[in-house]
């Protein structure tokens, strides 16, 4: 059936004319209609634009201007505005939000002529590890909707896994994309910091923030992103660096391949089956060629207490633009200014996210200053430069993308700190600012093991080269769970 | 760093957040607990060392001043609370 094909298959398919994009687009959409409401994991559905865009990629094809991608249906994560269509980020204060333009991703993908199913759910405001933080409740993990799809970009990971649709985007900005690939057994990719314009994507710390693919394997994101990268002139931290075709490296051998094994990635906090998953993909990399070489990234212990100064810093400034005066939640019956903000802000974003913005405003108020964010900044340099030094030695960084598989439900909702910890394997790589991936590696407990991939800097064609090779000798990417055969 | 009461009622005016009295032992709690993680970073000596504040290398583009984005005021007045004659409307400020 379709939903069991790849990205690049389906391309072939469409090309042949084996089936229309209104065929592939009504397919995906019968699925979500039989388990979207189950997984809830999407926000808005989109069916009449979906076909009507479908049919519009039918005559492009019929024309013969048809490109690689058109035809292909595919989710975004609620975070990125989608003009005319509804834009909540997971939040109630944004639930009545119609964006009234489209992110430059959306634009990109839309020009390649890839229709909307809808639009993800997600984390509010992406601030969250296990999608529990959203205003629409939590998605449910395919593998077990008692456990969490892992978060922010939960939505579009459950989404994916599910065969709902060949690619959802997400976005990373602690680990949000790498994360819940991992918990869901999809392949994420986040790519360097400025690769991916974040032009329309809905801000929540400017310096981290990167969106990128998620799809059912690494050729597909190759496919992926060759149209979502690339210089905008709207990005002011956009990187003006030429895009190279991503695919055309993949098959590239992995013979001489140094690989990292940073010891602080497999200590303390790792669940051990979850540790033996991935010696054995590291074993695999051996038999491919790889030589593995131990190495030390010994301020990544402190990854987490830094970042969770900078994002709530950066969080308390960006979300400030809520106010309840231009758009999205305005509270009933103001009786001043000042209460029309406070109380428009203290309904209209959930806990987590208030939380957050107190941290920030606290770590930024006068006084403070210099103990919370500078110190931060200087730590941010330390992590930084560990990587730096690490890739002087090795061509890719491995090791696990979170401490051990999906939890149940509800089970640290009351905890944001050890909620926050889930992300510590993964947050390193946004403060430096480095690619990083996530691959289906195994299994525990029947729950899906994701094994980190990190790069140099704009070094993305070396991760889906690194992730396809283990891709053509491993199946654990093709694996569906039994009720969305 | 534990945070009393009105320390959370502080930060929460500062941040322009109305939260409920009932909430706010909660907040205590909680963003002490996270006060204490980040006070993790205070055990590396940063002394010489010079923050970053951005993951790249970057310089600010500069462009041409000239115009660039077409005027689109109805389109965006359409999603806001309130409007009249094309103004965004607050409460009253001076009385």
């Amino acid at each position: 059936m379709y939903h069991h094909k790849t990205i690049a298959e389906l391309s072939r398919g469409l090309a042949a004319g084996e089936y229309t994009s209104e065929q592939l687009t009504r397919h995906f959409l019968q699925r979500i209609e039989v388990h979207g409401t189950a997984l809830n994991c999407f926000i808005t559905v989109t069916a009449d634009e979906a076909l009507t865009q479908a049919r519009e990629a039918d005559q492009r094809r019929a024309r013969g201007e048809a490109g690689p991608l058109t035809g292909i249906p595919m989710v975004h994560k609620d975070i990125f505005c989608t003009d005319g269509v509804k834009t909540s980020c997971g939040s109630k204060m944004l639930d009545n939000f119609i964006a009234p333009y489209d992110a430059t991703v959306v634009r990109k993908l839309k020009e390649a002529g890839m229709p909307l199913l809808g639009k993800a759910n997600m984390d509010e405001f992406a601030m969250g590890s296990s999608n529990e933080t959203s205003f629409y409740g939590p998605v449910k993990n395919p593998w077990n909707t008692g456990t969490v799809p892992g978060g922010s970009s939960g939505g579009s990971a459950a989404i994916v896994a599910a065969r709902l649709a060949p690619l959802a985007t997400g976005t990373d900005t602690g680990g949000s994309i790498r994360q819940p690939a991992a918990l869901c057994g999809v392949t994420g990719l986040k790519p360097t910091y400025g690769r991916v314009s974040r032009y329309g994507m809905i801000a929540f710390a400017s310096s981290l923030d990167q969106g990128g693919p998620m799809t059912g394997n690494a050729e597909d994101a190759a496919w992926v992103l060759n149209v979502m990268a690339g210089f905008d002139v709207r990005d002011s931290t956009s990187v003006e660096r030429e895009v190279p075709d991503y695919r055309s490296g993949l098959e590239r051998p992995l013979d001489g391949l140094r690989i990292g094994l940073p010891q602080e990635y497999f200590g303390e906090g790792l669940n051990i089956e979850v540790a033996k998953v991935i010696e054995v993909a590291i074993e695999q990399y051996k038999q491919l060629g790889a030589e593995v070489i131990e190495i030390s990234l010994p301020n990544s212990k402190r990854s987490v207490p830094t970042y969770y100064v900078v994002a709530p810093a950066e969080c308390s400034s960006n979300l400030s633009r809520f106010d309840g005066v231009r758009f999205g939640y305005r509270c009933e019956e103001p009786k001043d200014l000042e209460d029309l903000y406070k109380r428009s802000r203290g309904e209209g974003f959930g806990s987590e996210v208030k939380r957050r913005i107190m941290i920030g405003t606290y770590a930024l108020s006068a006084g403070y200053y210099d103990a919370y964010y500078l110190k931060a900044q200087k730590m941010r340099h330390l992590i930084s430069d560990d990587f730096k030094q690490a890739f002087e030695s090795v061509d890719v960084i491995m090791g696990p993308t979170a401490p051990d598989v999906a939890f149940e439900l509800g089970a640290k909702s009351d905890d944001p700190v050890s909620m926050y910890l889930s992300d510590i394997y993964t947050i390193a790589a946004n403060l430096a600012g480095l690619p990083g991936m996530s691959i289906p590696a195994g299994f525990v407990n029947d729950l899906p093991v994701g094994l980190q991939i990190i790069g140099n800097y704009f070094d993305e064609a070396r991760l889906l080269n690194v992730a396809h090779q283990y891709q053509q000798t491993t199946d654990w990417h093709t694996r569906t769970p039994d009720a969305f055969m | 760093m534990s945070l009393q009461k009105e320390d959370v009622v502080k930060i929460a005016h500062l941040a322009r957040l109305a939260i409920d009295e009932a909430d706010i032992p909660g907040y205590a709690r909680n963003l002490s607990s996270i006060l204490r993680l980040i006070e993790e970073m205070d055990v590396v000596d940063t002394e010489a060392v010079t923050p970053m504040a951005h993951p790249l290398d970057m310089v600010q583009r500069l462009r041409d001043d000239v115009v660039s984005e077409e005027n689109r005021r109805e389109c965006f007045q359409k999603i806001a609370p309130q409007v009249e004659n094309g103004l965004y409307l607050v409460p009253q400020v001076i009385e």
